[in-house]
Formats: C-alpha cells, structure tokens, sequence
C-alpha cells in the first residue's frame, strides 16, 4: 500500500494571547488525520473552526506547538518539501505592481525551470485559468475573482504532486465555481492529490473522495462523504395528496406544500403511517428513503459545539 | 543564494515601478537651482556649498527612502500577505529576508549613483572642470551608501518582531544614537562607577558607528580619505549588516504568519 500523500498526527496550534501572552487559545486540537495518494479531500467546517490553521501548519507558515506532518514523507519543516506541493491561500492577493503573467513567471523561477519551460507553463496555467485575455493587466486592477484564478494557477503551475487550496471557491460567480471543479477534478484524473477546505458543502459531497469534518479546533469525522452521512439515517418519507377532508391524526407532524403533503417518519412505522393515510382517502405520490446530506450532519456538529460551549459558559468553566 | 537573488531582482522592481525613483527628479531640481544660486551669493567657496548641499540631499533622501521602505519590506509583505504564497514554494525564509535587503540595497545604489552623477554635474557647472581630487565626493558618496546599507538591515530587522511605526522609531532612535558613539566614548569614565563605565564602553562597541561614515567635511574641502577608512567602512558595514541580517532571519524564521 502506497505511503499517504499527507499525514498528520496529534498537530496542536495554541496561540498565546493577553498583556504577558500568558493566556492561551487553542486553534487546534491533537488533530490526527491521513490523505491518501491521489484522494481528493475535502476539509469542512464553520468560520474559525481550524481549517486554514491546519493548512497553515502544512504549508510552514505557522508552526505547530505539538504534533508533527509529513507530505510524500517529508516532515512540514524541511523547504525541500515545497517542491512538490502547491498552495493557494484564502482570499489570495499578489504583488499589485504585477501582471498575471509577471507573477506567475516570478513564482516560477523558485521551481528551476528554463526559461522556455517557464514560458510555456505560464502560458498553460493562464489559459487554464480563463485569464490569457489579461495577462498583461497589473493585478491592481484585478477583481476578487479573477485574483482568486491567478491563485490558484500559481499553485499548479509547477506541477506539484499535492495540491492544497484554502477555500478555492471563494469570491467566485458560479462559471468561475465550475470552472475551479473542473480543475479539481483534472488534477484527480492525472493522479494528483487535492485537500482543500470549503464552506460549500455541496461541492464538497460532489468533488470528494473523503472528507474531514473539523468543528472548534477538534476532527469530528472522517470519511467518505456517503459513509459520514449515512451515520445518521432520518428515515422515510411519504408524499400525499388528501382527496376529501379528514382527520388523520399523523397530519398535524405533516407539512403542507401546496396541495400535497410531506410526511416523515421513522422506517418501522412506514407501513403503520401508510395504513392510516390510506384509511383516511390520501392518495399516496411516492415514498422515498430520507438520506441525511452532508450539511445536516455538519450542522448537527455545529449545533452540538454551540450547545456544549453554552453549557460551559453557564456552569463557568 | 540565486532564489534570494530572484526575491531582490523584484524588489527592485516594486520599487520601481512605485515610483520610488522619483525623489531623482526632486534631486534635480534641488541641484539646478543650488548650482545656479551658488555662483551668486558665494565666491571662492561654490564647491564647498555645492558639495555639501548635494551630499546632505543624498544622505536625507536615502535615509528617507531605507527607513520607510526597510521597515515596509516585511510588514508590507504580511500585511498584504503576498508572503504566503511566496513562503509555500521552496524558498528559506531567510533566503527571503536576504533578497529583500539586496533589493532595497540595489535600489539604493542605483538611486545613490544617479544622485552622484547629478552632483558631479551640478560641481562641472560651477566650478567649469573637475579635477582628480574631486573624486573624494564619490568615496563619501560611497559611504553614505553603506550607512544606508546598515539602516535597512536594522530596519528590516525590527521589522521582523514589531510593528511598522515601532520598527520606524527604534531604527530611527538607533542612527541618532549611532551618530554619537565616539561621544559615548568619551565620556569622562573616572567619574562613573566600574559597572557603568564597562557598560557604556560595550555599549559603544554594539551600537551601529554612523561617525565613522561621515567624510561630509573632507569631501566639501576636497581633502584625501585614506584608503585605510575606505576598507575599514566596507568591513564594518560587512560584518555588521551580516550579524543584523542573522539575527533578523532567526527572528523571522519562527514567526508566525496570522
């Protein structure tokens, strides 16, 4: 079985706070994961959660105060680790002096390439990225958008084996989103590994192999984005239609939509609530499994860290 | 060595096309209407003015220019974060701070060496020819450039653990503190206790000596500098910008990018 793309094991990042910096705030907690070769993983969770702090630690831009990473077995702290790993930071911004093809010439001299290889990628990764039209605009007059592209072409203009993106989709109108899967989901077919955090949970249950839920600094779940899901089953739901006015009892757990109803309820109780509605004259539309998405289970995390932090707060711990 | 040399190649740049290189045309005015005001209202004594108005200008403006500019490389770079990117490909960080301060000090040297030209110009509109001893003006301009140096060593260096205006002040308090290093010297030892003498003598020795660069007067008076001021400005500067620069890169090296 191949080495992991990206291991990390019990990484803690405190930050120390107050006059005397005696104070200490935790980022992130014993976080311990793996990224297999060639997955695309998708990093979840709400704003402050550890996300970008974990890629932080990855990328060498801040240290861990505990724990330890390796990317292709090479621990976070050695350079020569960079050579192989391509980076986008969150809400990217570049040298303004510079245009789109200055820059990502510039980001390419640190990779050893000829000049005529550099040439060549820059031209690539600009075409790539949509931005060929305005290689030669200083990036001062750039929008979010199209900095975000150039972002995301000096990560994967030198070919790395690992890619990791901090919110890749942010600040982009809905072609830009696409276009940014697409890239994902070509660095995929030519074998590359992908970790990337997002707020969109949508693009994460489409675009990953696994994911990792991470809420308050603490790795809640990892896995495949059916195999998390499927943690949490919600049941059955029926759909129905009432023909005459009755009084089923199971009508008032009922939501209205229109004229049909949504009913929804535990799987053994299906044929009972079926029974009922159909002694009651409902017409029945469908029946279909209720699966729990990806940002129900993400939500009910959230919910249960807000409830535990409200429940610290009030007993003063 | 040649990825700290691709970090100060656009440094230079930035600098460029900032418009820093601007002061130029101001150092042009200044030197015109200095050589045209010097034949009028001095005689016999135009390369004296002339010399040290042009010499003063030189140091004011890139004393202006490393100050500002030393302390923005680093804290301009966080606070934009354009570092982030940079710091995610192969590159030391101190490969990075030592690119930064080449391509302030290219910047310098340029700026510094177009400023010579324009005063050398300005002394061949006064005085109708200029002679070898003349050539004094560009060994002080030559040591201005390495005071320079030396100041944007320092302020890259707090630039690394404070913030900008701090960075700014204690860079500032250090070249006037260095200007009177030779005072601190001198100070009548025989009245302090032992632990204060010893300290104010160590204290001489750590301070940057800005004294020591400044040949303002021999240049003005078109008197020699021996060759033994030349070489020992260039080591100390040296030496000293590399203990600086060490100390900042080890400083920078554990830094936190929030």
């Amino acid at each position: 079985m191949p080495d992991p793309a990206i291991e990390i094991e019990n990484l803690t990042k405190e930050y120390p706070f107050g006059f005397l910096h005696l104070k200490k705030r935790t980022s992130l907690e014993g976080l311990s994961m793996q990224v297999e070769m060639g997955d695309v993983f998708g990093f979840i969770g709400p704003n402050g959660a550890g996300k970008s702090t974990t890629i932080k630690l990855l990328t060498g831009l801040i240290f861990p105060t505990a724990g330890s990473a390796r990317i292709l077995g090479k621990p976070i702290s050695d350079v020569e680790m960079h050579r192989d790993i391509g980076y986008l930071p969150e809400q990217p911004y570049f040298y303004d002096y510079l245009t789109a093809a200055e820059v990502l010439d510039y980001f390419a001299r640190f990779h050893d390439l000829t000049a005529a290889n550099r040439k060549d990628r820059v031209d690539r990764m600009l075409k790539k990225v949509g931005l060929e039209t305005a290689r030669k605009i200083q990036l001062r007059k750039y929008s979010k958008g199209m900095l975000q592209r150039v972002g995301l072409a000096q990560a994967i203009l030198h070919d790395p084996k690992v890619v990791i993106l901090d919110e890749p989709m942010s600040g982009l109108d809905p072609v830009g989103r696409r276009e940014v899967r697409d890239i994902i989901l070509e660095l995929k077919k030519d074998g590359k590994t992908v970790m990337f955090s997002t707020h969109i949970l949508s693009d994460a249950e489409t675009l990953c192999d696994r994911v990792g839920v991470i809420v308050g600094g603490e790795l809640r779940g990892v896995g495949a984005p059916g195999t998390l899901v499927n943690m949490k089953t919600l049941g059955m739901e029926i759909l129905f239609e009432l023909t005459k006015q009755s009084n089923v009892p199971l009508l008032s757990s009922a939501t209205r939509t229109g004229e049909c109803y949504r009913l929804q309820v535990p799987e053994q109780e299906l044929y009972g609530a079926i029974e009922q509605l159909r002694g009651a004259g409902a017409r029945i539309l469908s029946v279909s499994q209720v699966k729990a998405t990806l940002e129900e289970f993400f939500m009910n995390l959230v919910e249960a860290d807000r409830a535990q932090g409200a429940a610290v707060e009030v007993s003063g711990q | 060595m040649r990825r700290a040399g691709v970090v100060a190649l656009n440094t230079f740049r930035e600098a460029v096309r900032d418009r820093v290189l601007y002061n130029l045309v101001f150092f042009a005015l200044l030197m015109i209407a200095a050589s045209v005001a010097v034949g009028q209202i001095s005689i016999g004594i135009e390369q004296t003015v002339i010399v040290s108005l042009g010499l003063s200008a030189i140091s004011v403006i890139g004393l202006l220019i490393s100050i500002f500019l030393g302390v923005a490389l680093v804290s301009k770079e966080m606070d934009k974060r354009t570092l982030y990117a940079l710091l995610a490909k192969p590159v030391r960080r101190s490969e990075f701070l030592l690119g930064k301060f080449a391509g302030l000090v290219l910047t310098l040297a340029v700026n510094t060496a177009a400023m010579a030209l324009g005063l050398l110009l300005a002394m061949l509109y006064v005085k109708h020819s200029l002679e070898r001893s003349d050539t004094v003006v560009l060994v002080a301009v030559y040591f201005i450039l390495l005071k320079l140096a030396l100041i944007v060593a320092l302020a890259l260096l707090f630039s690394c653990f404070t913030t900008p205006l701090l960075a700014i002040l204690f860079t500032v308090g250090l070249y006037i503190a260095g200007l009177y290093v030779q005072e601190l010297r001198n100070l009548p030892i025989e009245v302090m206790s032992p632990a204060m003498s010893a300290f104010t003598k160590w204290l001489s020795y750590l301070l940057p000596n800005f004294e020591n660069f400044n040949v303002m007067a021999m240049a003005a008076h078109g008197r020699v500098v021996p060759g033994a001021l030349i070489l020992q400005n260039t080591w100390y500067t040296v030496v000293y910008c590399t203990i600086v620069l060490t100390a900042a890169a080890a400083v920078f090296s554990r830094r936190n990018l929030k």
